[in-house]
């Protein structure tokens, strides 16, 4: 499939992945992949805290949206904010700091358990209606708490029947169930506890929020190496040095052969567990290579969006 | 009050410690760190605990929990010790921490009558605050850990702390939920027989009105009833949370902080190092999992500059032209690893200067992911050699990850 008809398939991309699967990474990739097409993106960060701004060489991003790169631009989205926008616009403008300084926004927020996820999923709701960018991208808070954040407006349609929290809700669950304006994009890693998890993600977002899933991202894949890595002896790699007349001592034969053989055992790990996460669920895959050589900045997101723009084209 | 300049080796956290703290950020093997403490620590003859929030499921499965039940059980020794090795008296116990009902324990502990008790626990404000409010796991973790303390059933409790939204919410966390239960607005309508209040309450009334518009009439109710019925129990829950607090500024705990050499780990990490250091505690020992393996001591620049030459070098025939492209490979290969590992190394740096002389400990890419005793054994090897030099000692490719 071609990049631009990948995400012009819906307007709003949420990702979601365990923490420390590179669900970040993965969000400003795609962004990044987007904006090459002509789109013009907007990353929502909804945690207030994420490496999201360091992976585009920029300070930690604001509630004010910040141009990220050509055609990306980002901004957070946390639940306070999105509270106080909302109260200012049902015309509570007046109480809103009284709730705030209080502490009883903290009061009523517990009361109304997703409250505040209806609210951050309802700005974006908004921004999907006010044309903010032809693709929005939400970097969701981490799996656990995906599941809670796709799922409150469901729970709170039934717990809140009337009035502006209600017509929120169904706004929202609105959004979530139109596959043509809402997808969720899964992250993981090629790794036993990583598969797992996701799909049980998987299942609880199709099931209980009722979200279109698009394909899955595996993230840091060992790209191939061109040799047979597990061919590899000290002894061999003595005799490809004499064939060529160049000198490699005995004790670095024996390192690059135990780096080769480490490599292919790993990339024999990461196979086995993406084909196994291919089997467990019936999802299209897309695989991001492990950068070896460089801490995430802007430069490393263009070649991860190379990178995704193969693996979208490959669908 | 913990001096923050005595550390502790991993050693004596297992010996001499009466609680392990582990944290970190989400993702970094923290629940199986906590776990290979446990077991060691039982493995030296003593009664190890170790409290877990959100196990892996094999993990859990492992450890025999597989249903909550909010209280440790114990282990079959034949489990964790297939080979009789353990010093006598040790024992190890595990139990997967349930928010829900720790609060209802302390809430039931804590009311003047059965009946106060039961009108808070069916209070559906109530029911959210323990299973919505972000903070409260954190804060029953503390709570579970200071009950299992006063019981003096362990010499050591192994707590794994919940992968926060924001570090070290459970340092925190009891003085937020406090701050909730102090909240200024409801407790004054509790008050309103005294004359100067009055003007309060009117004032409080129409304020409460305007939220009852928004989120409608019954959630405050449900708020005002339980603000109600919570009524004569501050006083004790504040106590209570004072006490769980001065667990963690005891001499005997210890805090261990586990990371993964990612750059973003590695900055969470140090925050908790920097937060640690503000509430006058110390980090006694930090743990590094998933450390990618260095092959020999060549530094990354020179192996790639040789794999370059070697791609350049002119050869003729089919057989040299093979040959070259693999060396060249292989130099390549090996020119990634030493570079990631010397970018993780420098990584782990900027934590040590945060956790001052705290050891730090290697544990590398394992081939399969910990989930059974053999698995937390062979960390338990890497994490205690029986050899005191290697201990500290960074992995290499001949570690037990390969």
């Amino acid at each position: 499939m071609e990049l631009d008809r990948f995400c012009s398939t819906s307007r709003v991309i949420i990702v979601a992945g365990k923490g420390g699967v590179g669900k970040t990474t993965v969000t400003a990739t795609l962004a990044v992949a987007a904006a090459r097409t002509g789109m013009s993106v907007l990353i929502v960060e909804v945690e207030g805290k994420s490496g999201l701004a360091s992976a585009f060489d920029r300070p930690p991003l604001g509630y004010e949206e910040t141009e990220l790169a050509p055609g990306v631009r980002g901004r957070t989205l946390t639940p306070d904010d999105a509270l106080l926008d909302w109260l200012r616009g049902n015309g509570l403008r007046r109480i809103s700091n009284r709730l705030v300084a209080s502490g009883t926004l903290d009061v009523v927020a517990t009361a109304v358990p997703g409250l505040k996820d209806i609210l951050v999923l309802g700005k974006v709701k908004s921004l999907d209606l006010t044309r903010a960018a032809d693709l929005v991208v939400v970097d969701a808070p981490a799996a656990g708490h995906a599941v809670t954040f796709l799922t409150s407006a469901r729970g709170l349609l039934d717990a809140v029947r009337v009035g502006p929290v209600n017509k929120q809700a169904s706004d929202v669950v609105e959004l979530l169930s139109d596959p043509e304006r809402c997808r969720v994009l899964l992250v993981t890693l090629p790794e036993e506890t990583p598969v797992n998890e996701l799909v049980d993600t998987a299942y609880a977002i199709e099931d209980r929020a009722g979200v279109a899933l698009g394909p899955v991202v595996v993230n840091g894949c060992y790209e191939k190496l061109a040799l047979d890595g597990a061919g590899v002896t000290a002894a061999s790699v003595l005799r490809d040095a004499d064939l060529l007349d160049v000198f490699v001592s005995e004790r670095e034969a024996e390192d690059l052969a135990r780096a080769a053989g480490f490599r292919a055992e790993r990339a024999a790990i990461q196979t086995h567990q993406a084909d196994r996460l291919a089997r467990l669920l019936p999802l299209p895959q897309i695989r991001l290579p492990f950068l070896f050589t460089a801490d995430l900045g802007y430069q490393e997101i263009g070649h991860l969006a190379d990178a995704l723009t193969e693996g979208v084209a490959a669908l | 009050m913990n001096d923050p300049r005595v550390v502790h080796s991993l050693d004596d956290v297992v010996e001499h410690g009466s609680v392990a703290i582990c944290c970190g950020s989400g993702g970094v093997g923290k629940t199986t760190t906590a776990a290979v403490l446990a077991v060691q620590s039982a493995r030296r003859g003593r009664r190890a605990v170790v409290v877990t929030i959100d196990p892996a499921k094999r993990l859990a499965n492992a450890l025999g929990l597989d249903e909550l039940s909010n209280e440790p059980h114990q282990i079959d020794p034949a489990r964790w010790d297939p080979k009789g090795e353990r010093v006598e008296g040790g024992r190890l116990s595990a139990m997967m921490l349930d928010t829900k009902s720790t609060f209802d324990d302390l809430v039931t502990r804590y009311a003047a009558t059965p009946e106060q008790a039961q009108r808070i626990l069916e209070n559906s404000f109530y029911r959210n605050l323990a299973s919505a409010l972000s903070g409260t796991q954190e804060y029953m973790a503390m709570e579970k850990l200071h009950e299992l303390h006063e019981e003096g059933d362990f010499d050591l409790i192994v707590v794994d702390t919940p992968p926060s939204r924001h570090a070290l919410d459970f340092l925190d966390a009891p003085k937020r939920l406090l701050r909730l239960l102090d909240n200024r607005v409801f407790r004054l309508l509790m008050v309103p027989t005294r004359t100067y209040l009055r003007v309060a309450g009117a004032a409080v009334q129409m304020f409460l009105h305007t939220i009852s518009r928004v989120v409608g009439t019954e959630v405050v109710d449900d708020i005002v009833a339980f603000f109600r019925s919570f009524e004569g129990m501050e006083e004790g829950f504040r106590e209570r949370a004072h006490r769980v607090v001065e667990v963690l500024a005891q001499p005997e705990t210890r805090f261990v902080l586990v990371t993964s050499p990612r750059r973003d780990a590695v900055e969470e990490a140090r925050f908790f190092a920097a937060k640690i250091g503000d509430h006058d505690l110390a980090v006694d020992a930090l743990i590094v999992n998933r450390v990618h393996p260095r092959f020999g001591t060549e530094l990354s620049a020179g192996l790639r500059s040789r794999a370059d030459s070697l791609r350049e070098l002119k050869v003729s025939g089919r057989e040299a032209t093979a040959a070259r492209d693999r060396l060249s490979a292989c130099y390549a290969n090996l020119a990634d690893f030493n570079e990631i590992a010397e970018r993780e190394r420098a990584h782990i740096e900027t934590v040590r200067v945060r956790t001052g002389a705290a050891p730090v400990s290697f544990v590398p890419y394992l081939a399969h992911d910990v989930h059974d005793f053999e698995a937390l054994a062979e960390v338990g090897r890497i994490l205690f050699p029986d050899l005191p030099d290697r201990a500290g000692s960074e992995p290499t490719g001949a570690g037990p990850g390969q």
